[in-house]
């Protein structure tokens, strides 16, 4: 279980940073969306995988899982859609304003 | 207190004189200021010549050992003397030199700002503040030299002089923060009386090559000579007080400071001996052949700073008084001929020696005065050099570490004391006698009073101490060294005859070897052509200096080339080598002990659709529409493996966050290109695919190794006390409301700033939707399909219903403010999207930016309540009530906070979406409600 999560997770890790190494805007957010789920997940399984043991105290349950990054990992959601969003605006502001959705702020210039 | 203020007084007074529009003002209150920190020095003399060593000390900083400490000790007190009585003969001085034109101020100020410095330097008890001292010096010089800072070489000058005695001081804390540490405390006196902790400890001899290179650069000691000669460029009254009794003094002061504790080793005579002999004898030999007078009295100096770095070199107690004694004879004579040719430069308007000439008819009191500073110079018998080079050259005959090569020592001397009496008597025939002048740029006549009258003060004590050395100047350099020397300190008796002796024959040959050299010296001149030409190090320092700037340039610009592309691949790789290193030399195995979980067939079905779908994004990422898709799949499939492993309210913000997230994506998309265009070559590709694989792998490898190690967690503490003292079974909840509520204020508050941003970004910003899709088609006219429009009204209540809900079991069960507050913001977007803004608008009429601040409001409030039942802030409590139907029901303060938390989410995802969605030019026209109205009553007056 633990190698099909790492697994995932490095999958998430590579095809985030591909897209950030892209020219363009909206790759690069994608990008980071990607990026930012695997941070989630990283922080998430440092709790540790556990089946059927949610955080919710009751009587029939004798363990739990760490309810400590789940935590940090819920905030972490909702501030990284704010940061999504941010970036997603700044973007259109840079598009409208140079009208170029590249990165620099223009095409490459070839050298 | 009175200790503290004579470094103080000048520092702080520094800014009065430049109060003053008057010129003689100006003067006056720098001398005021320099009189009083005199007066206060002069009040300590009693106890300093009784022996004592006044301290005064605050503590400053304990934790590195910086106490605001001073002391004058029999060296600081001959030092500071100095400094004062000379610095106030330079204000007088410069009250006459300084042109009507410069900011006669401005000067001052630096002047005090330095003399300020000094007096830190010599008065400090502890390293660290000496070291402050010391910096402030290289600031305050460099303003001095630069002071006419229109002229390209006063420039250079200056920023040699700081990049030399500035390199060399970092050098010098370094070396200060070594002795500190191996000796155990920055104050002086017990750094002073640890001799033998320090040259036990195996880092000695790093710390006196360190501390060397402070006081070499300082004191311009080779190689490091050639930045003195360029801060000629100074206006004179700088290099006069600079550059003669003060700053290059800096660094014989800290030899001969440190010289109990550095000394007294065979390491310290081999750096030390050689490097003062070598300067002394090429300073000596360059000085012979300048042209520019100033030029001679700055190899002069150089070379008599080396004698005095020899003298500290050869370690016997005789030695170091004599370099006391010298230090205090350098500084009359030297500050005095430095004035006499600021005198001779200002009233003929040139220093060319080659220029002047015979001099003598038209300005004869500056001559004598001259002559007088240039015997004491060359050491002639009767005036105060005489006595210190005497004594000198004694000292140079004894037996030292070179053993069978001690003869060396002598013979350089001797050469360097004849060079010596060349450049004197060169100074004094070429410029007041010889044949008459032919073209000067002035007529030269004598000086005002005033300005003569320093050199004529410092002249005076030049003789007098040459008469009277016994009277004079011997007890204030017995008790100066004394306190370096301690018990060891010689009871020498100063005297103008010792008898027939070795040393008085050197003296003579130097005398008449001089004469003839002098003579002789046009032959010697075409030498001088070759070795005076490769021997400044000025042209090998700006080849450096430009050096390590072109290559500055260089290293940034490849790896600056704006491309932000670059940047990223440039960090990534970075991480990827940085995270590898470490692992990369350990014998340690890399995964830990524990085993590995079994994998059932649908989580793993479900991984592998997760890493098909994120691959998927990454290879489609052209098509940005299919793109989009696949993400939001990967979304769905991450919240679902949340909810596999153990963390339902993970898996419910996650899924209503993804929501959001593509609503936004799609409304960013309909602004921006639809498609990617191909640019990347695919070398680059490869590249990217490379490094991303690269930092992917490291991720997962570094998570295994996690994962299969045993782990320790906190998470007891939670899950013990979440019911009995948050009252909620849901820990995370509680987590997140009660024992981390300011973490989550934080977060909310981030979150309202973030759309707050957004809002202004996009106020007043228009971008053009394309009107086609990109396929070319026309959008279809049915912008608002029905069905949809149908089903989303009656499901916007019971939805809202649903929040509420999940809202209020958030304490107990999967749910809360956050999740709840994303819930009710999806829904309502939903209302948007289905009916479009022009009709949502006026019937959610309710402004986002109140909600969100009353979120913010609800939370802060909900903590600062606790404050008035006298908790601290953001504490809970909860209480159960029976309520009619529902039953027993646990109310908490903290549902007040989470209500906040649901307010400020529902508020800025709103504000975020609907302004985006706004934004769309198309819509925009009919956006506007009055707009439209306006539109309507034209339609109808038509």
């Amino acid at each position: 279980m633990e190698l099909l999560f790492c697994a995932c997770l490095g999958v998430l890790i590579a095809c985030g940073i591909y897209l950030m190494l892209r020219g363009r805007t909206f790759p690069v957010i994608m990008g980071l969306t990607l990026l930012g789920y695997a941070v989630n997940m990283f922080l998430f399984v440092s709790g540790r995988l556990k089946t059927n043991l949610p955080a919710v105290i009751s009587p029939d349950q004798a363990q739990y899982t760490d309810p400590l990054p789940q935590a940090l990992v819920l905030t972490a959601i909702v501030i990284g859609f704010a940061m999504v969003a941010f970036v997603v605006v700044l973007a259109l502001r840079a598009s409208g304003e140079l009208g170029s959705d590249h990165v620099d702020g223009g095409e490459e210039k070839k050298s | 207190m009175n200790l503290a203020l004579i470094p103080l007084l000048p520092l702080l007074g520094a800014v009065i004189p430049s109060l003053f529009r008057n010129r003689s003002l100006n003067a006056i209150a720098a001398g005021v200021v320099a009189g009083l920190s005199l007066l206060l020095l002069l009040s300590q003399a009693p106890a300093v010549f009784s022996g004592e060593m006044p301290l005064a000390s605050w503590s400053w900083i304990p934790a590195i050992g910086l106490n605001f400490a001073f002391r004058v000790s029999g060296f600081g007190f001959l030092f500071a003397l100095l400094i004062l009585v000379i610095g106030l003969l330079i204000i007088l001085y410069a009250r006459y030199y300084i042109a009507a034109q410069d900011p006669m101020g401005r000067f001052y100020t630096y002047l005090l700002l330095f003399m300020g410095s000094m007096l830190g330097i010599v008065l400090s008890e502890n390293l660290i503040l000496l070291m402050m001292f010391w910096e402030l010096t290289s600031i305050s010089s460099f303003l001095l030299i630069g002071f006419w800072s229109y002229r390209t070489d006063a420039r250079e000058g200056a920023r040699m002089a700081l990049v030399i005695t500035g390199g060399g001081g970092l050098a010098m804390i370094a070396g200060f923060i070594l002795l500190g540490t191996i000796v155990g405390s920055f104050d002086l006196t017990t750094v002073l009386a640890s001799k033998e902790i320090l040259h036990a400890h195996h880092l000695y001899p790093v710390t006196l090559v360190l501390i060397l290179l402070g006081a070499f650069t300082k004191s311009a000691q080779f190689p490091f000579q050639f930045w003195l000669p360029h801060a000629m460029a100074a206006p004179t009254p700088v290099s006069a007080y600079l550059h003669s009794a003060t700053m290059v003094k800096a660094g014989v002061f800290l030899l001969a400071l440190m010289f109990p504790v550095l000394s007294g080793s065979p390491l310290w005579f081999y750096i030390v001996t050689p490097i003062g002999l070598i300067t002394l004898m090429f300073a000596a030999y360059m000085a012979m052949f300048k042209d520019d007078l100033k030029g001679l009295l700055a190899y002069s100096t150089v070379s008599h700073l080396g004698l005095i770095t020899l003298l500290l070199g050869l370690g016997s107690p005789l030695a170091a008084f004599t370099a006391v004694f010298h230090i205090l004879n350098h500084a009359t004579f030297k500050a005095g001929l430095f004035m006499l040719a600021g005198i001779i430069d200002h009233e003929t308007g040139t220093r060319d020696m080659k220029r002047l000439s015979g001099l003598w008819k038209y300005m004869p009191v500056t001559a004598t005065l001259t002559m007088v500073g240039c015997a004491a110079m060359a050491g002639v018998p009767l005036f105060n050099g005489f006595l210190s080079k005497e004594m000198f050259l004694a000292e140079t005959l004894q037996p030292n570490l070179f053993g069978g090569l001690s003869w060396i020592v002598p013979l350089g001397a001797t050469l360097a004391a004849i060079f010596a009496v060349a450049y004197s008597i060169r100074m004094v025939h070429d410029v007041f006698f010889k044949e008459p002048f032919t073209d000067l740029p002035k007529k030269p006549h004598e000086p005002p009073h005033g300005m003569r009258l320093p050199a004529e003060i410092l002249m005076t004590l030049c003789v007098l101490v040459g008469l009277f050395p016994m009277t004079l100047a011997a007890p204030l350099v017995q008790v100066a060294a004394g306190s370096i020397l301690g018990e060891a300190t010689p009871d020498y008796h100063i005297a103008i005859w010792h008898g027939l002796n070795m040393a008085l024959a050197l003296s003579v040959i130097a005398l008449i070897g001089g004469a003839l050299f002098y003579v002789q010296r046009l032959r010697l001149f075409d030498s001088d052509r070759w070795f005076g030409r490769y021997c400044d190090g000025k042209a090998h320092f700006e080849a450096f200096v430009s050096g390590l700037v072109h290559g500055g340039r260089t290293l940034t610009g490849a790896m600056e080339n704006g491309s932000l592309q670059r940047y990223m691949a440039l960090l990534v790789g970075a991480v990827v080598v940085l995270g590898a290193s470490p692992f990369l030399g350990s014998s340690a195995p890399f995964l830990g002990s524990l085993g590995l979980s079994a994998v059932d067939p649908v989580t793993l079905i479900m991984g592998l659709v997760l890493i098909f779908c994120a691959v998927a994004t990454a290879v489609n990422h052209r098509n940005r529409i299919l793109a989009i898709i696949m993400l939001g799949t990967v979304g769905l499939l991450v919240s679902l493996a949340f909810i596999r492993f153990s963390a339902p309210d993970l898996a419910l913000t996650q899924i209503s966050v993804e929501v959001v997230t593509i609503i936004l994506l799609m409304m960013a998309l309909h602004l921006l290109p639809r498609t990617t265009p191909v640019e990347s070559t695919p070398a680059r590709r490869w590249r990217d695919i490379i490094l991303s694989v690269a930092a992917g792998g490291g991720a997962a490898a570094l998570m295994m190794a996690v994962l299969t190690r045993p782990y320790d967690t906190i998470a007891g503490y939670f899950l013990e006390n979440s019911k009995p003292g948050g009252g909620g079974t849901n820990v995370v909840n509680v987590i997140l409301v009660d024992f981390r509520g300011f973490d989550t204020m934080g977060e909310i508050t981030v979150l309202v700033i973030a759309a707050l941003v957004i809002y202004a970004l996009l106020h007043n910003f228009d971008l053009k939707a394309p009107q086609t899709d990109m396929f070319g088609c026309l959008w279809t006219s049915d912008r608002f399909p029905m069905i949809l429009a149908q089903i989303t009204r009656p499901l916007l209540p019971l939805a809202l219903l649903f929040a509420a809900y999940i809202f209020l079991r958030g304490h107990n069960e999967p749910g809360g403010g956050f999740i709840a507050g994303l819930i009710a913001a999806s829904v309502l977007i939903l209302q948007y999207v289905a009916s479009g803004i022009v009709w949502t608008r006026p019937r959610l009429s309710v402004d986002n930016h109140v909600i969100m601040a009353c979120g913010l409001i609800v939370a802060v409030l909900t903590g600062v309540g606790s404050w008035l039942v006298g908790y601290p802030f953001l504490t809970s409590t909860f209480t159960y009530l029976s309520w009619p139907l529902v039953g027993k029901f646990e109310v908490a303060s903290a549902i007040a906070f989470d209500l906040g938390v649901f307010l400020a989410v529902v508020g800025s995802v709103m504000l975020i979406l609907v302004k985006l969605g706004s934004m769309n030019s198309a819509d925009a026209e009919t956006v506007s409600p009055t707009a439209q109205k306006e539109k309507e009553e034209k339609r109808g007056t038509h």
